[in-house]
């Protein structure tokens, strides 16, 4: 079957590390930053009208109100404490304090020699979970590693086949059964398969599920029994995947998930729109769990490591 | 950390306790406190803005019910007002145009587009007994078309095929086509996801719409959406003319503030909420339950509730005190003991677990029954307070007037009078302190209220 793509992935990219990245990012930059240069006019006064201003751009960008007053009491502080002369110090502190919250979760994913190192995809509907997988696997495959992928998605219809396309794509092997298949036992076959022929990497994924739905987070729970049955270091990681355009929802389902899978990174998908993601700062402050990738489009190519310098210089450019 | 509103508003709401109207003062903390609220629920700030607005407009200068304090009287205006800005319950598709009437969606990646395309199918083919081809436009995602080409087996729909070398446009206009050939009652288009301000695939999904002229445009939107449901629905709204809003993912325990964002920028209807992953999880809207969730509710409307309550408690223990202080039950009282009975679960289900109740004449219980309580209280409304406070006063033309008045017959007021006397003395029989153990006793035997 021949796929078409997007007309955005057709055309040629800017060259240079992060060009990419920043162009994709740029419409999120756009909005933001407009107010922000406004803002930082002159030699403005740090009055309330100051703080209001900040205060929306951070509760535009769904970091929550709670991480939002975090965040500005902290600058209000400063300001008391006369460390703070201008609106563009302000602005540089409060980069500064985003930064020294993300930073510490800006942890790529090591990958052990575990033969097979078992990565399981999770989180709910639509997020973008075989897409990320689809990614990461050309990622992997690109620095060298054997990548196999399982498909114990076998709710959703024809979630198998999209992970077939994506798998035939990058021509890497795919072990599937049926839809409507026992997915613990997919698992089961796809760990086997790997052992078999000596893969480096497995990379599991899942039917995207509520998280409030207890039936469907067992059958999660049984998978990872499943995976840490053939060896009990793994999974080696389990992934979270979240939408960038998820607002404080987020919270929930990384607890959920947290608790029953026991989460150990985040993808963050689709920051190539206009939703900024703010979300990431109040996970990171709540949990510090590595952030490992963003997703910036629909394409084989568009994941990138979560550098924590560059979320904030998209979020708040420097000045 | 505050869980929803009636949370939130609690310090607030003590503070705002015995006063008779709502102001710019008294409400000022306490919308500071909603405005928070609707943040936590993903509402988009500039949304939640012009809402404190407005509520503030409507809410200055109100009066506030006996039974509530200012506090409860504002969640009832934020309450009310949002229900109302969320617009109206179960809006129907409109199919009323000659076959096949067509059907487009659109939204953003990973929405529920293709799985909203096989409900609403669904939903056509077993309610509205109507004949439903679907057909996919999405050439770009992986086995989109096999997706739904799946779904529309297991629901018995007609699927219109395509391939990812066709242009969508083509395909929309060769759907259309091969629908009216076969006589269908409709045809449902899915699309690709799409980010708005991605403008060749906006461009094309213009393109599609103006080939084939849909009756129906859904908007197909995740309820988990954060802030940015303004810009996503500004675009889309713009791009095409939307006549409706799909809410999916609602089975999850996402606040959704984005409905009454979205509800909010593009004016349109919310027409349906996806409420699972099976073809059968499609609900028509409800505004009040919406609310209800961006509020953080039931709770909410129980604290109203619970105020409602807490004030007829203070009613009866006002009687009791009459009653202690040997002063006599009057028809007054009769009628807010019969209405509160009403709200404690109708008069016919107290009736047996009244204490002294059971030694009420037969007769009496017969007439006091959940239908009588109605009339009771129009014959009641229609006397003089003179008339209230001393019965004995009601005589025939007085009778006459009061009937004519509450739209009875002479022989109810008659009635009325006699069950009074009864209650009467009943009352007197239980004498100092009798009532407030009886309340307690009721409520003792009713489960959820409080204590
Ligand atoms: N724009 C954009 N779309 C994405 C991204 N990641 C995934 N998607 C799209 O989101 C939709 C759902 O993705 P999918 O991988 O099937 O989600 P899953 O249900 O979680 O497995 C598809 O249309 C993907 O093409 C991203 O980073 N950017
Ligand atoms: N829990 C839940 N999942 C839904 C609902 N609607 C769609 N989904 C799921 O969301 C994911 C994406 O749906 P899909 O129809 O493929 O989205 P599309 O990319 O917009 O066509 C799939 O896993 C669906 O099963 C809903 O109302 N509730
Ligand atoms: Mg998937
Ligand atoms: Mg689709």
């Amino acid at each position: 079957m021949t796929q078409s793509h997007p007309p955005q992935q057709t055309e040629k990219r800017p060259a240079g590390l992060f060009g990419r990245l920043r162009e994709k990012l740029a419409a999120t930059q756009r909005s933001f930053t407009r107010g922000l240069s406004d803002l930082l006019l002159g030699g403005r006064a740090l009055d309330d009208s100051l703080f209001e201003e900040l205060e929306t751009l951070l509760l535009s960008a769904d970091v929550g109100v709670e991480t939002t007053q975090y965040l500005l009491k902290g600058i209000t502080e400063q300001v008391s404490r006369k460390q703070l002369r201008d609106a563009r110090a302000v602005y540089q502190a409060l980069r500064q304090s985003i930064l020294s919250i993300v930073a510490p979760c800006s942890r790529r994913l090591e990958i052990a020699a575990a033969r097979p190192f078992v990565i399981m995809v999770v989180g709910v509907n639509g997020v973008g979970k075989t897409t990320t997988i689809a990614k990461l696997a050309r990622r992997l495959k690109n620095d060298g590693h054997a990548v196999m992928v399982g498909a114990a998605d076998t709710f959703r219809a024809a979630a198998i086949e999209q992970l077939k396309t994506w798998a035939g794509r990058l021509d890497i092997p795919v072990i599937a059964q049926h839809t409507g298949a026992d997915a613990a036992a997919v698992v089961h076959d796809a760990l086997n398969a790997a052992k078999a022929r000596a893969s480096d990497i497995l990379i599991v994924d899942t039917a995207g599920r509520q998280h409030t739905q207890a039936g469907l987070m067992d059958e999660l729970k049984k998978i990872r029994r499943v995976i840490a049955k053939a060896d009990p270091a793994a999974p080696h990681e389990v992934l979270l995947v979240l939408d960038a355009g998820t607002g404080q929802n987020a919270l929930s389902q990384l607890a959920h998930f947290g608790e029953a899978v026991g989460v150990t990174g985040l993808a963050l998908t689709k920051l190539d729109g206009t939703a900024k993601g703010g979300i990431l700062i109040a996970l990171a402050r709540k949990t510090g769990l590595p952030i490992r990738y963003i997703g910036v489009g629909e394409g084989m190519d568009d994941l990138r490591e979560f550098i924590a310098e560059e979320y904030v210089d998209a979020l708040l450019p420097a000045p | 950390m505050f869980d929803n509103l009636s949370q939130r508003l609690q310090a607030t709401l003590k503070r705002l306790r015995g006063e008779g109207r709502l102001t710019e003062e008294n409400t000022r903390e306490a919308l500071r406190e909603v405005r928070m609220a609707l943040l936590e629920a993903d509402v988009a700030l500039p949304v939640v803005k012009d809402f404190i607005e407005h509520v503030r407009a409507k809410a200055a200068g109100q009066d506030v019910l006996a039974s509530l304090t200012p506090g409860q009287a504002l969640v009832k205006v934020v309450n009310d007002e949002l229900v109302a800005l969320m617009g109206a319950a179960n809006e129907r598709l409109n199919l009323a145009v000659r076959p096949p009437a067509v059907i487009l969606v659109a939204g953003l990646q990973g929405s529920g587009k293709t799985t909203t395309v096989a409900k609403l199918a669904r939903f056509l083919q077993e309610r509205e007994k109507k004949s439903v081809m679907v057909a996919s436009a999405d050439v770009y995602r992986p086995a989109a078309i096999d997706q739904l080409q799946k779904l529309a087996a297991t629901i018995g729909a007609e699927f219109f095929p395509s391939r990812t070398d066709q242009q969508p446009e083509n395909i929309a206009r060769h759907a259309v086509d091969e629908a009216r050939k076969r006589v269908m009652d409709v045809l449902i288009l899915d699309t690709a996801g799409r980010l708005h301000v991605d403008e060749a695939m906006m461009r094309e999904i213009r393109a599609v719409h103006a080939a084939i002229e849909p009756v129906e445009t859904l908007f197909v939107v995740d309820s988990m959406t954060g802030q940015d449901a303004v810009n996503t629905a500004k675009a889309f709204d713009a791009a095409l003319p939307l006549t409706g809003v799909i809410l999916t993912k609602t089975d999850g325990d996402a606040r959704g503030g984005a409905a009454l964002s979205i509800r909010q920028v593009t004016g349109k209807p919310i027409k349906f909420l996806g409420v699972g992953e099976k073809t059968s999880a499609l609900e028509a809207f409800h505004p009040e339950r919406v609310a209800a969730r961006i509020l953080g509710m039931g709770d909410v409307l129980g604290l109203v509730e619970e105020a409602a309550r807490a004030a007829d408690k203070e009613k009866a223990q006002e009687f009791a005190r009459k009653l202690a202080k040997g002063k006599g039950f009057d028809l007054e009282d009769f009628r807010d003991q019969m209405a509160q009975m009403e709200k404690m679960g109708g008069v016919a289900n107290l009736m047996g677990k009244l204490p002294g109740m059971g030694e009420a004449p037969d007769a009496a219980k017969a007439q006091l029954g959940d239908r009588q309580v109605k009339q009771l209280v129009a014959i009641i409304n229609s006397m003089t307070p003179q008339e209230r406070r001393f019965p004995d006063t009601i005589r025939g033309s007085r009778k006459r007037r009061i009937a004519a008045g509450s739209g009875t017959q002479v022989q109810d007021v008659n009635r009325l009078l006699k069950q009074f006397d009864q209650m009467q003395k009943m009352m007197k029989r239980m004498g100092k302190g009798g009532l407030q153990k009886l309340l307690r006793d009721v409520k003792g035997r009713l489960p959820g209220l409080p204590g």
